[in-house]
């Protein structure tokens, strides 16, 4: 089965990169759920939380002030706001849960 | 005589104290650019993304946007300089002032009005002392920039080009920045922010494959207003790094060579001391010596 490559990178650093199943973000009118062949897509995203399935793996969830997702032959980009409150407490990494 | 030997002494005992300092500040400098170079690799994987972003909805849709349009109704230009907050980095914070000073006169020459931002406690107080009005100012942490302090720059210069004439609006911003090369070059650059001019970017984007025809959510004039102010804020950030790499990589190299001329210092004082010294002592010898010439002489 054909596979996402998924970059979530926030301003100043990448917050998660690899190989993934499955990937939805809240999209400004409505979530959006991205599945390997979606077509190519670039949408702006509003508060709320990502997740990514990777292959093999439980669904890492991360959560986002803002930003936007571009889909492009399988290549999934998220460009993520994060809260800098979050990242002042350390809390900004991706939280691992079961799906 | 002796007076002479003890100043010797005091200005080695001085020196070396110095030099302690700047072989610290030289520790320190080193010690935090390799993290500063972090900074700015780390931010490669956004900037990359929004300006293939950027570029995309480029070619897709006829961009007609105020941030990329040029301005006719005014002739205010705004210059941002970048330095350092603090000194001891050589000429890292004049030579950026420098280059601003330069790019003012040229737009001054093609009859601007030119509006000043600061950014580094060196250039507001290079203006302030010159009674230069600035319209803006940030300091604190020059050489460790945050994500928020690029924001609120962007949004302060956005505001500004977006503004009415007569609110002050101004129709260019200019960037003056320090652009780290190497650990020993680094040089000033003057980099024209606004109006965006959408360019393949830095980075090719792939050039196998030509843009794929992107599905905008929920329309790409929505897009577009949501990337480029980002697009810029990105942009303003990766000049704050790319400042911050090269202010510390100047404070090293400018402490390393002053902890060289400290030693030297030492070194030719040393000499100085012996040598007055030693005349001290042949003072003293012949002094003894005739006081002995004269006794022997009476007997």
């Amino acid at each position: 089965m054909a596979e996402l490559v998924v970059d979530l990178v926030g301003a100043d650093r990448t917050i998660w990169t690899g190989s993934a199943v499955s990937v939805s973000a809240p999209a400004a009118d409505g979530g959006i759920g991205i599945l390997p062949g979606h077509s190519p897509l670039m949408a702006i995203l509003r508060e709320g939380r990502v997740t990514i399935v990777p292959v093999g793996g439980r669904a890492v969830r991360f959560d986002v002030l803002g930003g936007f997702i571009s889909v492009d032959s399988d290549r999934v980009t998220i460009v993520a706001d994060e809260s800098p409150i979050a990242n002042a407490r350390g809390a900004g990494s991706p939280r691992s849960g079961s799906q | 005589m002796a007076g002479q030997q003890r100043v010797f002494r005091e200005r080695i005992r001085a020196t070396e104290s110095l030099k302690k300092i700047f072989r610290a500040m030289e520790l320190i400098a080193a010690s935090r650019i390799g993290k500063a170079r972090d900074h700015v690799r780390a931010s490669v994987p956004s900037a990359q993304a929004l300006t293939r972003a950027v570029s995309a909805v480029a070619t897709h849709a006829d961009i007609d946007h105020p941030l990329t349009s040029e301005r006719t109704d005014t002739n205010r230009v705004a210059v941002v300089v970048v330095t350092s907050d603090r000194g001891m980095a050589g000429a890292y914070s004049a030579n950026a002032i420098r280059e601003a000073e330069h790019l003012v006169a040229n737009c001054m020459e093609a009859g601007k009005e030119v509006r000043l931002y600061a950014v580094g406690r060196r250039a507001i107080s290079y203006y302030s002392f010159r009674d230069r009005i600035l319209d803006g100012h940030w300091s604190g942490d020059s050489d460790r920039p945050s994500v928020e302090l690029a924001h609120e720059i962007a949004d302060t210069l956005l505001r500004a080009f977006l503004a009415k004439p007569e609110d002050g609006g101004v129709g260019e911003l200019h960037i003056v920045f320090t652009q780290f090369e190497t650990m020993v070059t680094q040089t000033p650059r003057v980099i024209r922010m606004l109006p965006l001019e959408v360019v393949e970017g830095v980075e090719e984007p792939r050039g196998d494959e030509a843009m794929p025809l992107y599905d905008f959510e929920p329309s790409p004039e929505a897009v577009l207003d949501a990337l480029l102010p980002r697009y810029v804020r990105n942009r303003i950030f990766a000049c704050l790094l790319q400042a911050a790499a090269s202010e510390l990589a100047a404070r090293q190299s400018a402490m390393h060579t002053a902890t060289k001329n400290a030693e030297d210092l030492v070194r030719s004082f040393t000499r100085r001391a012996n040598a007055a010294r030693q005349a001290e002592i042949t003072q003293e010898i012949s002094e003894i010596v005739s006081g002995s010439d004269a006794l022997a002489a009476k007997t």
